[in-house]
């Protein structure tokens, strides 16, 4: 799987490199986590005390309301957020919060971008071409499966 | 984007530097969804609670302030979903004064604007619903289901940040729900009970909302026995938004879109098609009927509450005590009428509390819980319990009535 390249329908934002944290599950700011220590608080969550920051968080679609708009630009000012966000499906809001916080975004893929990256992987995710994509670097996760 | 001239110009910077943020923000949401122009818009409504704003968004607010009013007034009729206090109140709630001095400070910043600081997010119900097939750029999910569903106009999810900019440049990227091709069903849910009580129609949105799984997802729902009056519209829609970040559903034959059958009918039958029963209404209310035994408080919000279902919690309580925290929350254009009508007065003289212009759930709920020693909580709305869990509450959906007892029971449940 090593190099491995999978092209987003939608994608924003700059060139980025990182571990991936990855689960089948949705992602929305108010309803998931705990903004202040950085980590998913929401109980019923798949990811539920594990903490984001600094990771490509790959997750399956956009949950929740609108405050998520709001929150990815004031976790940016704490540096409290994920290093990017990968999605099955987004939604408008998780458009807009990205677009103010600066936040690399990716989605639309033409499989389930959750049943092919492994948890820990190294990724890249190059959003700013013409073809936007995610190349999965490195996978030294000894074949964990993601999580959900 | 194929932009106009007077997009252009505020593109270019003509228009000052808000503008241009505005704008640009606007064509950078709209290429992601590959939106091919803007859509004039006829309102906007923008949800700004500063627990989701936090410092880093109010001070960002602020910084326009400076601005000549020319290069800062919004160019539509704009409104403002719940704050994180009633200013009131704060002190009963024991918020502390950083709160509401932020939510101070949010308010003159967009006051500076022009923005009417409504503070409610039922302003379908009371400040100036908008007509079928008007384009809006409307913030908080419970609003613009609403919009798109029952009164048939067009809009997105707007966030605080996008509604913003749609209100200072009057159009908005025409993308999802402003296009006619998206307001098609992609599922049917046919249900085999009609719910009675407002608790049961949140609990058959959260259902419908969960079926349908995301945003992009239009469900039509067949079967109801009767047309849901306006709250039980606002429970359903608030909860399948909030479990499954729908923005637009169909009811057959009662919202306007899917009055008449033969709307859907050349796609209705190759949809996927799911059956919702009463078992499964059984089950739902078991999840998210489970207690501890005991509850701390019972909050009724999310939505705030219609001069109606103020009545009603007025009527419930009448001859009777409450012995832990009742928490009635409703927006500040129901408030003076519920005080005029004596129903706040009747509300508290049982010991409950009535609350304006705030939302439980955006009103610092984790540091209230924390201030007040709160821990589990019992509601009437299904959007209510499915956000408080994030927020260290043990949440139980009980009806109206139950939820009465309950508090008049010293939370027994």
């Amino acid at each position: 799987m090593r190099d491995a390249m999978f092209y987003a329908g939608c994608a924003m934002g700059h060139k980025i490199q990182g571990r991936a944290l990855v689960a089948k599950d949705g992602f929305s700011a108010r309803y998931d986590l705990d903004r202040i220590k950085g980590v998913f608080s929401r109980p019923e969550h798949v990811l539920a005390g594990q903490s984001y920051l600094g990771r490509v968080l790959i997750l399956d679609a956009a949950k929740g309301g609108v405050a998520t708009a709001w929150m990815l630009f004031e976790m940016a000012s704490r540096s409290m957020i994920p290093l990017a966000l990968v999605l099955n499906r987004a939604n408008p809001i998780m458009a807009q919060g990205a677009a103010h916080a600066g936040l690399p975004l990716m989605s639309d893929f033409d499989c389930d971008i959750t049943s092919v990256i492994p948890s820990g992987a190294l990724v890249e995710l190059e959003p700013s071409v013409e073809r936007p994509y995610l190349k999965l670097l490195r996978d030294d996760t000894n074949g964990a499966p993601s999580l959900g | 984007m194929k932009l106009t001239d007077e997009e252009r110009a505020m593109l270019s910077g003509e228009c000052g530097p808000l503008r241009h943020w505005a704008i640009a923000h606007q064509i950078q949401v709209g290429r992601y969804f590959h939106a091919t122009d803007l859509v004039q818009i006829a309102q906007a409504h923008i949800m700004c609670d500063t627990e989701s704003l936090g410092e880093a968004g109010v001070q960002w607010l602020e910084r326009w302030m400076g601005l000549p009013d020319a290069q800062r007034r919004v160019r539509v009729p704009t409104i403002t979903d719940p704050r994180g206090t009633d200013f009131f109140a704060a002190p009963r709630l024991k918020q502390e004064n950083w709160m509401v001095e932020r939510e101070r400070r949010t308010t003159v910043a967009l006051e500076s604007c022009g923005i009417l600081m409504t503070n409610t997010c039922i302003n379908y119900q009371t400040i100036m619903p908008p007509l079928l097939g008007e384009h809006v750029a409307y913030g908080d999910t419970g609003v613009v289901i609403y919009t798109n569903s029952v009164l048939g106009a067009r809009s997105n999810f707007e966030g605080g940040p996008s509604a913003f900019a749609a209100a200072l440049t009057g159009c908005t990227p025409r993308y999802g729900y402003h296009l006619e091709a998206r307001r098609q069903p992609t599922l049917h849910i046919v249900t085999t009970f009609t719910p009675q009580s407002l608790d049961g129609w949140g609990a058959l949105g959260a259902m419908v909302g969960k079926l349908a799984g995301d945003y992009w997802s239009v469900p039509l729902v067949s079967g109801l026995e009767r047309i849901p009056g306006s709250d039980e519209m606002k429970h359903f829609g608030a909860a399948a938004a909030s479990f499954g970040s729908v923005a637009l559903f169909h009811l057959s034959g009662i919202t306007p879109e899917a009055k008449l059958a033969r709307d859907f009918s050349a796609s209705v039958s190759s949809l996927p098609q799911f059956r919702l029963g009463g078992r499964d209404l059984e089950a739902f209310r078991q999840r998210y009927g489970q207690t501890t035994g005991k509850v701390d408080l019972v909050v009724f919000s999310a939505p705030q509450l219609s001069i109606v279902e103020i009545q009603q919690v007025a009527d419930l309580l009448a001859g009777r005590q409450v012995k832990i925290p009742l928490l009635a929350i409703t927006s500040p254009q129901v408030k003076p009428d519920a005080d005029r009508m004596g129903l706040t007065a009747r509300i508290e003289a049982a010991g409950g509390t009535v609350l304006a212009g705030m939302c439980f759930y955006n009103s610092y709920a984790r540091e209230m819980a924390e201030a007040n020693g709160w821990k589990s909580l019992a509601s009437n709305s299904a959007k209510l319990v499915n956000i408080i869990g994030g927020y260290g509450y043990s949440p139980t959906l009980l009806s109206m009535e139950q939820c009465i007892d309950v508090a008049c029971a010293g939370g027994s449940v």
